[in-house]
């Protein structure tokens, strides 16, 4: 039997993954290409016994974020990059304050107002911090409408297992393309304890969730507390996809829709008697570095794709550790076609041989 | 003998000296918050949320649990805890560099949305924690550290008057201004920080209570001086009274 | 017949107290309390009305009133 399978948009992919994850209050303005998001979730979340607010600002979208899953209830935002600029400031304090959240970024492209279109732009932002002080948002990179989806119940679930915000990280194309999705609901198991939340002080000690630590010592202690649990993430979390890497001379690296462009190329390639092969990382954060330089330890040099002018490229040559890395950027305006990279991949391949 | 504790610490008040200055009114607007928390018995139903600024260490006084809100953002934090947890008791406390001057937008649409939780705003004409800079209530003519020669409006504007504004908002069911200069006027306090407790209780929307409070140490006056500076300067400008009681009968 | 008891630790000497007593019970003391502040003094001579103005005004919620 086949499994059900419904025409959906990538932005409702994403609201119908938070549905059946449990989710049960949103906070958000309106913004393109996400819109979608808040509009099904308008209509949807009442209709579970949750909440829609449409807040004045990004800025208070997150702050509400904030205060609702401080309580222990799941709760989430969705933006794009302008929105998600505003939002750094609370995404720093949920961090340090390590509330359970999930933040959708549908990126257009920047900088300022820049323009609609897609864009990898924000890998830096979402991957590197964005906001004040030393923390890291665990970031899922999805690149397909089902991808969405079971990556948005994913981040609830890592939400809380870290006590961390989750980052689903797509873009104006992702967001905006229809696709079958096949709804497969969690089985309603064991959640992660909620020891921290605020739920009033009935018959147990007063909890606080704060961010400011001013005694000698507190600090430090707070930062080693949170880098060990980023390392736990990268020991127990990294995803990705490897699509023919093991025979290939050389590797493309792209994610999320600069992925799906780079998979055509790839194939083409491999019609053309080319081995050439593709790392797909799904988590941005943790980054499948160890996977990478597995691979970089077979000598296969990287080719990395992205629709900006070289931001995974960075951790990419950390992983090749001084291997060949190669890159093919395309910044917004325009998407690359699998032909034009695959015209780079005829450029570069006969080099990369033995 | 019979006699008989008429007047101790409440008992949301946790037994912890305040860090507060000498003189600085925090602590009676504390006391009579942590009291309206135990008149309605709300202590452990009550979520609190602490701002940025001298009163940002909330939690270490309140005996409640308490969420830790950015610079200004409280009245949203506020906002999201409340639409989780309907059944419980929010409150933000905020002073006027947080509520008036970065936090306004939020406060003013968590009035608009009628968001049935209280904010306790403290107006003291100044940042305190800070080190004394010019706030949006700094009175004209006021030295600050950032306003040597005086408040002047041709630079800086008038100070705002918040109860005022949020008392125009249809979502407001309670705002009041309230100062702790007088015997009468300490007693109006504890009555108006009561029925903003109370009417959340009673789900009738947004409450509001503004207390005129003393900064001695920012403004270089004594404790003394300064309750006489509430009196004689910041109250002809920033008038005491119920400025909004919406009636049960008056929600839509 | 009533009394107040200052608790010295928690007094910063702010005075507020001492302008409200009606009994003008309350002083600054000369003695510093181990924080280093001249605390408030009660004498208690009997007047005190147990009015509790004094308790109401200080901000450090240092005075309890029996009565």
């Amino acid at each position: 039997m086949t499994e059900a399978h419904d025409l959906v948009k990538g932005n409702e992919a994403v609201a119908m993954g938070a549905i059946d994850a449990g989710c049960l209050y949103y906070f958000g303005y309106p913004i393109t290409p996400q819109s979608d998001i808040p509009e099904y979730l308008s209509y949807h979340l009442p209709r579970v016994g949750g909440e829609f607010v449409q807040a004045e600002s990004e800025v208070a979208a997150i702050n509400m974020l904030m205060g609702a899953a401080a309580t222990g209830t799941r709760a989430m935002t969705s933006s794009s990059s302008p929105g998600i600029s505003l939002m750094q400031e609370g995404i720093s304090y949920i961090a340090g304050s390590e509330i359970p959240t999930v933040i959708v970024n549908m990126s257009r492209s920047g900088p300022g107002l820049g323009g609609i279109a897609p864009s990898q732009g924000d890998y830096f932002q979402a991957v590197k911090g964005g906001g004040h002080g030393d923390y890291h948002l665990l970031v899922l990179a999805p690149n397909s409408v089902q991808e969405l989806y079971e990556l948005t119940i994913l981040a609830f679930d890592l939400a809380e297992k870290y006590r961390n915000p989750v980052m689903i990280l797509g873009d104006a194309m992702i967001g905006q393309m229809k696709e079958p999705l096949s709804r497969r609901p969690p089985e309603k198991g064991e959640k992660a304890s909620k020891d921290w939340a605020l739920t009033g002080a009935e018959g147990r000690p007063q909890r606080v969730l704060k961010s400011l630590y001013l005694k000698d010592g507190e600090l430090t202690a707070h930062n080693w507390k949170l880098h060990e649990k980023y390392k736990a993430m990268q020991e127990n979390e990294i995803r990705f996809e490897a699509l023919m890497t093991e025979d290939a001379d050389f590797v493309l690296v792209a994610f999320g829709s600069a992925a799906r462009i780079a998979r055509t190329s790839v194939l083409m390639a491999r019609e053309a008697g080319m081995k050439v092969g593709l790392f797909r990382p799904i988590t941005l954060f943790p980054f499948p570095e160890p996977q990478l330089s597995a691979l970089a330890k077979t000598g296969k040099p990287f080719f990395v794709v992205e629709l900006n002018t070289g931001q995974m490229l960075e951790d990419v040559k950390i992983a090749a550790a001084g291997n060949r890395v190669d890159f093919f950027g395309k910044p917004p305006g325009a998407l690359p076609t699998p032909e034009e990279i695959f015209e780079e991949i005829k450029n570069i391949y006969p080099g990369t041989k033995g | 003998m019979s006699e008989k504790r008429v007047f101790s610490r409440p008992q949301t008040l946790k037994d912890a000296p305040f860090h507060f200055c000498p003189g600085c009114h925090h602590g009676i607007a504390h006391r009579m918050v942590a009291e309206a928390i135990d008149k309605f018995n709300l202590r452990e139903k009550t979520i609190g949320v602490a701002s940025v600024g001298c009163s940002v260490f909330l939690y270490d006084y309140f005996d409640v649990d308490v969420i830790e809100a950015p610079h200004g953002r409280a009245a949203a934090v506020a906002t999201g805890v409340k639409r989780a947890r309907k059944d419980r008791i929010v409150f933000s406390y905020q002073g006027d560099g947080d509520l008036a001057s970065i936090g306004i937008a939020e406060t003013v649409h968590t009035a608009n949305r009628g968001e049935n939780i209280t904010i306790i705003f403290i107006n003291n004409t100044v940042y305190g924690m800070t080190g004394g800079q010019l706030a949006p209530t700094t009175l004209l003519g006021q030295k600050t550290t950032t306003s040597p020669y005086g408040r002047d409006f041709m630079q800086d504007g008038y100070p705002i008057r918040m109860t005022e504004i949020l008392a125009t908002l249809e979502g407001t069911a309670f705002a009041a201004r309230v100062a702790f200069t007088t015997p009468k006027n300490i007693n109006m306090a504890k009555k108006a920080i009561e029925k903003a407790f109370q009417f959340q209780k009673e789900e009738m929307g947004f409450t509001f209570v503004e207390v005129l409070s003393a900064c001695p140490t920012n403004w270089g006056l004594n404790a003394i001086d300064s309750m006489k500076r509430v009196e004689e300067e910041m109250i002809p400008y920033f008038p005491l009274g119920i400025f909004k009681e919406r009636k049960a009968a008056d929600v839509l | 017949m009533a009394r107040i008891e200052i608790h010295q630790t928690l007094c910063k000497g702010c005075a507020l107290c001492t302008t409200l007593c009606p009994e003008e019970l309350i002083k600054i003391g000369k003695q510093i309390n181990e924080n280093g502040y001249f605390y408030a003094v009660f004498t208690d001579n009997g007047a005190c009305k147990g009015c509790a103005l004094c308790a109401k005004i200080c901000p450090d919620v240092a005075i309890e009133v029996w009565k």
